[in-house]
């Protein structure tokens, strides 16, 4: 059982580092260093740690303008993610994106989509381009439940299912699209239904347990490789802040949070750790301290990090680097 | 050794030689296949290469210009066909918010090299829906190349300089110009994208157009010449980038400038023409520029009105006229 308990610590370092990273996110966001939009995923950690470790370093990766979790677990370097929301030089897509914008190609990462639901067209192609030059790889489409209204989600399933591609849609199902309850969305609450009625094997799955989520994701891809076809996956789950920094939150109870609230998948996870007996107070200690350093070390990363220089504005709209 | 074939056929052969010379290459469309295409464009093309690389869709603008999107990111060179320039509106959320700005938003590691092809331009009584003429609008958008064939030399080079293209290149085909005549010569070595083309040299007055409205132009050009007036045709055959160096070239030369584009006037592509004139050249002019463009009307469907919302070459040989009245 030393394997399992390996994987386990593995999680919770893992989610520990996001909730820890995204609550230096809001604190930075205090201080003005982090402007804009800024989406957390406090609360649906398990989703994204449990779903990157069923892929390969050859997968591809598509997110959501809540991405801050994605791209941790993929392997963005902390730090850079940092330098990108304040804006310098040294983040991982030179500043130019921001927290609804990362991108990274050594992880083969490809955003970080701000319109809901656009990043389930690219799926369709990055997984049609895989087929057509038989790669063998898996694409990966992360949305929330708010994309399920959106016809880019009927037309991308479809065209999924119809060309059987190798794409594991995960549906992070949060309940509210922005301050809209799904219930007020949707006609048919349970998404994994829709997909299933365009033929592609789909389960829901408790969001808020990384080893539930972990497990299903696993058995997904091994579809996906063995079988061919898409899988869908809706995750269950719940965030438990605004939906953005602006968010009054008038639209849910308070009660509703805790109660929530007390399905922490880090605490769950947390619990599951201490009845092993590899688990000590010491070891959760040293865990904390470790993330700590790693979010110290972003931090001074991205203070310390550079500004793009103004000659530099017009880059990037062409390869060539000119316009006229 | 030049040949003499159709506007259809030059962009058929185009992809048809990209597709053999590149494994990466495919087209993907409503009804690009099994159809032949819904100008005949791809007649053909599904016996040559199959139904792996020329790929039926579903009525599903979005998806599956996303998908090329996709592809295009995933290291293929996807051609997407979309029907007429009026259905690109459902797939304009993947053009401008995801073709358009990936570059960008990721400091430059992901390029987009795809290309979309849509016909374009009005006068086959389609009504207003299928007949606009909207590529000046995508021509507003950082990001994005849009070009504009108008022969048939251009229609068979264009598509092989929009798969040489890392970036996303629209081409918008006028749909009344597939059955144009014209001499190709392959081996020619194409212009570039962005460079435009003194079709008929004049020293009276500059006409800039591209599309369909060449072919008006020159046609006033002709009438004009009778009548002791030596007017400089220009295709511009890309909207973006402009070619400004060409056109203020002309200006300098001919100091009277008049714009033909079947888009609308307010807030288009002549307007910025003008413009850039004013910005570059506003000394060198001897008289206000004019524009002739489609009347700002959703287009009728009935004959002589949807005619009379065209640019034609009276109404154009009626403006050099009047922006030659005074010498």
């Amino acid at each position: 059982m030393e394997i399992e308990y390996e994987l386990l610590e593995h999680y919770y370092r893992q989610m520990l580092l996001i909730r820890r990273f995204e609550e230096k996110c809001v604190e930075m966001y205090s201080h003005e260093k982090i402007r804009g939009f800024l989406h957390l995923y406090i609360g649906e950690e398990a989703i994204a740690v449990g779903v990157m470790d069923a892929v390969g370093p050859e997968d591809n990766i598509l997110a959501t303008y809540r991405e801050h979790g994605h791209a941790i677990a993929r392997g963005i370097l902390p730090k850079t993610i940092m330098a990108e929301m304040f804006g310098k030089a040294e983040g991982c897509c030179l500043g130019r994106g921001g927290s609804m914008h990362l991108f990274d190609a050594a992880t083969r990462f490809y955003g970080g989509s701000a319109i809901v639901a656009a990043g389930l067209p690219l799926a369709v192609g990055m997984a049609l381009a895989d087929k057509m030059m038989k790669r063998g790889r898996v694409t990966v489409c992360f949305f929330g439940d708010g994309a399920v209204a959106e016809g880019e989600f009927h037309e991308s399933l479809n065209l999924a299912a119809l060309w059987q591609l190798p794409i594991l849609f995960v549906c992070e199902n949060n309940r509210y699209g922005m301050g809209t309850a799904l219930e007020l969305s949707q006609s048919e609450p349970n998404l994994a239904q829709k997909a299933l009625s365009y033929r592609i094997t789909a389960s829901q799955v408790d969001g808020m347990d990384v080893l539930e989520v972990a497990k299903a994701a696993k058995h997904a891809v091994l579809q996906i490789k063995e079988v061919g076809g898409p899988v869908f996956l809706e995750c269950l789950a719940y965030r438990f802040r605004g939906h953005s920094m602006f968010d009054a939150e008038l639209y849910r109870n308070k009660a509703e949070v805790e109660e929530w609230k007390k399905k922490d998948p880090l605490l769950a996870l947390q619990s599951k750790l201490e009845s092993e007996s590899s688990w000590t107070n010491t070891k959760k200690d040293e865990i904390e301290k470790e993330v700590a350093a790693i979010i110290d070390e972003a931090v001074a990363y991205a203070e310390q990090g550079t500004l793009e220089p103004l000659e530099d504005l017009e880059k990037f709209v062409y390869s060539s680097g000119a316009d006229q | 050794m030049s040949e003499i074939i159709t506007y259809r056929e030059a962009l058929r052969v185009a992809m048809s030689e990209a597709m053999q010379k590149d494994e990466r290459v495919f087209l993907m469309g409503e009804d690009v296949g099994r159809y032949g295409g819904s100008f005949a464009v791809s007649m053909g093309l599904l016996e040559q290469f199959g139904s792996e690389r020329i790929i039926d869709t579903p009525l599903s603008e979005s998806a599956f210009t996303g998908a090329g999107i996709g592809a295009a990111l995933n290291g293929m060179r996807p051609i997407v066909e979309i029907m007429t320039v009026n259905f690109s509106l459902l797939a304009l959320d993947q053009i401008m918010n995801n073709a358009a700005t990936i570059l960008h938003m990721s400091g430059g590691q992901f390029h987009v090299p795809l290309v979309i092809r849509m016909a374009t331009g009005g006068g086959k009584q389609l009504g207003a829906q299928h007949s606009h003429s909207l590529e000046g609008w995508y021509a507003h958008i950082p990001g994005l190349k849009v070009l504009t064939p108008a022969t048939v030399q251009d229609a068979y080079d264009m598509v092989g300089l929009a798969l040489a293209d890392p970036d996303p290149v629209l081409i918008f085909e006028n749909s009344l110009l597939y059955n144009a005549k014209g001499a190709l010569e392959r081996q020619a070595e194409p212009l570039k994208i962005g460079k435009a083309l003194v079709h008929r040299e004049g020293k009276d007055l500059s006409i800039f157009t591209y599309g369909i409205s060449l072919f008006k132009s020159l046609e006033a050009a002709e009438i004009l010449s009778k009548e002791g007036i030596g007017a400089e045709v220009i295709d511009l055959r890309s909207l973006r980038p402009l070619d400004d160096e060409t056109m203020i070239r002309s200006v300098r030369k001919t100091h009277r400038v008049l714009i033909v584009d079947e888009g609308w006037k307010s807030g288009s592509i002549s307007a910025e023409i003008m413009a850039r004139i004013n910005e570059q050249a506003f000394y060198e002019l001897d008289a206000p520029m004019m524009r002739v463009c489609s009347a700002e009307v959703p287009f009728p469907y009935a004959h002589h009105l949807e005619q009379a919302a065209l640019p034609q070459p009276e109404k154009i040989v009626a403006a050099a006229k009047k922006l030659m009245e005074g010498i």
